[in-house]
């Protein structure tokens, strides 16, 4: 007998070779099989033409608690994700006050534990309040459950600064991820800057404030040999210099977000606020290089960088409002794409959401590994529906996908063996 | 409601309207230079209409002519001057202009900082007719339907005709009008500064680019000089010294000698004298300055008509 048997689905788990359609099995809140079952089950999913995956992992998140309730907590924040199929997140430490110290560390884990609906994994600063001037205690902070370190929302703009915390997070092998922005060069900006820019008389950010920093971080951990990642990659230029890196044995390795690989700079010509964000949607020529690291393998990851915001902070006019947008819940469906469109398998696509990120982070998750937490997502790759900002779990509105038709969805997400979201609905 | 002229829900910018709607707005302005220069400026056709001046930057000249504009049509006009950084706290930018569209204006009439400010708002009020009085750098419709009148007066027809357009392009939603305005009534730009005043990819509004004056002079048949901000030109490393573009880039007799005895001399105002044109250019035969602030009234006065002149839907 065991607790919930997921039956005759496709099931894809990376981290372990399979994609063949066979049975899950969970008994105790982890997985106790996958292959053919035969015997009772308290709880049986049919998952016939569904895909049964790893719940996904999204190791870039902005909740806004503890500081910001308004705009997100880590209730809404959990009830997004795991209706995006995601089970874990790892949440950028630039709260209000940041998580800058071990306190604040295990109180968002202790929060997210008693919700009980999806895992969080906080990434602490680097920099104490996140200045870019003291390091962070690094050594306290990863014991108390941080699993990487970062300024995000800011870069750590001083170089002797990132020196040192390259030079003392690799001395512990911890990785430091970096929000690569030259504000000398972007200062100002609200979209990139190009044609679109220029047709709307909106200060831009140029693609060189992005490679500029990274240039000179890639030069800092070839002599620090440290482990460096790069947020949201948006640039041609950043993803051929994150290539060359690997090529050259280096451990720099990046992200992309669904908004990069799936929108242009267009998006804003209409003044769009809820299509703002930092690194902005760059041109079609950025975008297509955004999918072939994807799919050559440099960008190991697709990470949302989910930034939800008040209207207050979006209905201001294109050049005032807030950088940011949701990402949780459509992350899958916009992902699904460079399936349908032939850039990746199923299988190395969801491996970016799931074993990929969690090999980068040592996380536990992502894997249908017998004994493992059984966090699952179970979706319908075909399914079509349409977004409607009203309806997100977020808090956040701020999703340029409003109206448009998704095409994939999460149908069934288990944490810990529970079915937490059902069909639409939060079972909490 | 109002049935609009020229189908006009609005005005947001050049690059909203075509041909003929440009066309029907200058002509229209036309009609109405003479009421101006009348001893009794008044006639009724804006009787019971609310015209709503919201200014959020400081621009005397600008706010003025569409006070006047509405004034001598006998509309009631009210001027809000609004200062950014209050309604950065508090009441926001939507606050206020529902707010004031809940008062039932006809017609607002908005100049912000913030590029795209009219569309942004125009997407909360249903019943207001907008009109961008100038969007950060964005645009400045009404102003260059001026030129497009004052031009009108005195070359004739622009198509063919070439316009030098002289100082920071990158920050100048006048020059970003023109090149817009340039592609649809068929005159050419030229575009003259350093590639630090230049926007991106601003060669996509096939404009001629130079970073000489003196070579943009031949052929040009107008001279069209942008205010500098002298205060922003140094800090931002944009030009080293106001001497040096005055040096640089001012117009002075000799250029406009250069230029030949047809070029006419342009200015959006207000003028910095000695810094972008010489005082005795912008005094001389050649300059169509205040001839542009004196039709400035006549295309606002168009510019309303069309929004909120019409007659009475039911
Ligand atoms: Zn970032
Ligand atoms: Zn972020």
């Amino acid at each position: 007998m065991v607790d919930v048997l997921i039956q005759n689905g496709r099931v894809i788990d990376p981290a372990n070779k399979i994609d063949e359609v066979c049975d899950v099995w969970i008994a105790d809140g982890k997985v106790a099989g996958v292959g053919k079952f035969s015997g009772d089950a308290t709880q049986t999913i049919d998952a016939k033409d569904l895909i049964v995956c790893p719940g996904l992992i999204d190791m870039h998140v902005h909740l806004r608690e503890p500081g910001e309730e308004w705009k997100e907590d880590i209730e809404s924040g959990s009830r997004a994700a795991i209706a995006g199929g995601v089970t874990s997140i790892c949440t950028m430490p630039n709260t209000e006050p940041c998580i800058d110290h071990a306190g604040i560390v295990l109180q968002v884990i202790a929060r997210a534990k008693e919700i009980g609906l999806c895992n969080l994994h906080p990434i602490a600063a680097v920099s104490r309040n996140l200045k870019g001037k003291e390091l962070t205690e690094m050594r306290e902070l990863s014991r108390s459950g941080a699993v990487a370190f970062s300024d995000d929302g800011k870069p750590i703009w001083h170089a002797g600064v990132m020196r040192k915390a390259l030079e003392y997070s690799s001395s512990f092998d911890y990785l430091i991820i970096q929000h690569a922005e030259e504000k000398q060069l972007t200062e100002g900006g609200a979209i990139n800057e190009g044609w679109v820019s220029t047709q709307l008389g909106v200060l831009g950010m140029p693609v060189e404030g992005e490679d500029s920093m990274i240039a000179r971080d890639i030069m800092l951990t070839r002599r620090v040999q440290a482990r460096y990642h790069v947020a949201h990659i948006s640039t041609k230029g950043a993803v051929e210099q994150v290539r060359l890196a690997q090529q050259e044995g280096l451990k720099v390795t990046t992200e992309a977000a669904p908004h990069h690989f799936a929108l242009t700079e267009d998006e804003v010509l209409n003044f769009n606020a809820d299509a703002k964000m930092s690194p902005p949607l760059r041109t079609e020529e950025d975008r297509l290089a955004v999918i072939e690291g994807l799919r050559d393998g440099t960008i190991e990851v697709i990470a949302t960088d989910h930034a939800p915001h008040h209207e207050d902070d979006k209905r201001c006019g294109l050049s005032c409002a807030a950088f940011g947008i949701v990402g949780l819940e459509t992350m899958l469906p916009i992902s699904l794409d460079l399936e349908r469109a032939g850039v990746l398998s199923m299988s190395d696509l969801i491996a970016k959401m799931t074993c990929n990120p969690a090999q980068l982070l040592n996380l536990p998750e992502g894997s249908l590994a017998e004994g493992r937490a059984a966090d699952i997502c179970i979706f319908d790759p075909k399914a079509e529906w349409v977004l409607n900002r009203e309806k997100l779990f977020s808090k956040g509105r701020n999703t340029p996908w409003h109206g448009r038709t998704m095409t994939g969805q999460v149908l069934y997400t288990l944490k810990d063996g529970r079915v937490v979201f059902e069909k639409g609905e939060v079972h909490d | 409601m109002l049935k609009p002229l020229f189908g006009l829900k609005h005005i947001f910018g050049i690059a909203d309207l075509n041909r003929e709607q440009i066309t029907s707005l200058v002509n229209l302005g036309d009609d109405f230079i003479d009421i101006n220069t009348r001893s009794v400026k008044k006639e009724p056709t804006l009787r019971g209409r609310t015209v709503i001046n919201l200014f959020f930057e400081n621009s005397t000249r600008t706010r003025t002519s569409f006070e006047i504009a509405g004034k001598r049509l006998s509309a009631d006009v009210i001027n809000i001057s609004a200062s950014t950084s209050a309604t950065k706290k508090g009441e926001t930018l939507l606050d206020t202009g529902q707010t004031l569209a809940a008062m039932q204006p006809h017609v607002l009439v908005i100049r912000h900082s913030v590029a795209g400010t009219c569309e942004f708002l125009s997407e909360f009020l249903d019943n207001t007719a907008l009109i961008n009085a100038g969007d950060g750098s964005h645009e400045h419709p009404t102003q260059i339907l001026t030129d497009l009148l004052t031009l009108k007066h005195n070359i004739g027809d622009v198509a063919g005709k070439t316009m030098t357009i002289v100082g920071d392009i990158a920050h100048s939603r006048v020059a970003r009008s023109h090149m817009l305005a340039a592609k649809i009534m068929g005159y050419k730009v030229r575009i003259v500064a350093p590639k630090t005043l230049l926007p991106a990819f601003v060669e996509n509004y096939d404009c001629e680019i130079f970073h000489d004056f003196d070579e943009a002079l031949q052929g040009t048949d107008i001279l069209y000089m942008l205010r500098v901000q002298t205060e922003r030109l140094t800090t931002n490393c944009c030009f080293p010294s106001i001497r040096e573009y005055h040096e640089t880039y001012g117009l002075n007799m000799k250029r406009l000698k250069a230029a030949g005895d047809h070029c006419m001399v342009m200015h959006p105002g207000p003028m910095n004298r000695g810094v972008e044109i010489a005082t005795d250019v912008a005094d001389s035969m050649k300059s169509l300055i205040l001839e542009q602030v004196e039709h400035g009234v006549a295309v606002r006065m168009a510019a309303l008509t069309a929004l909120c002149g019409g007659a009475t839907e039911e």
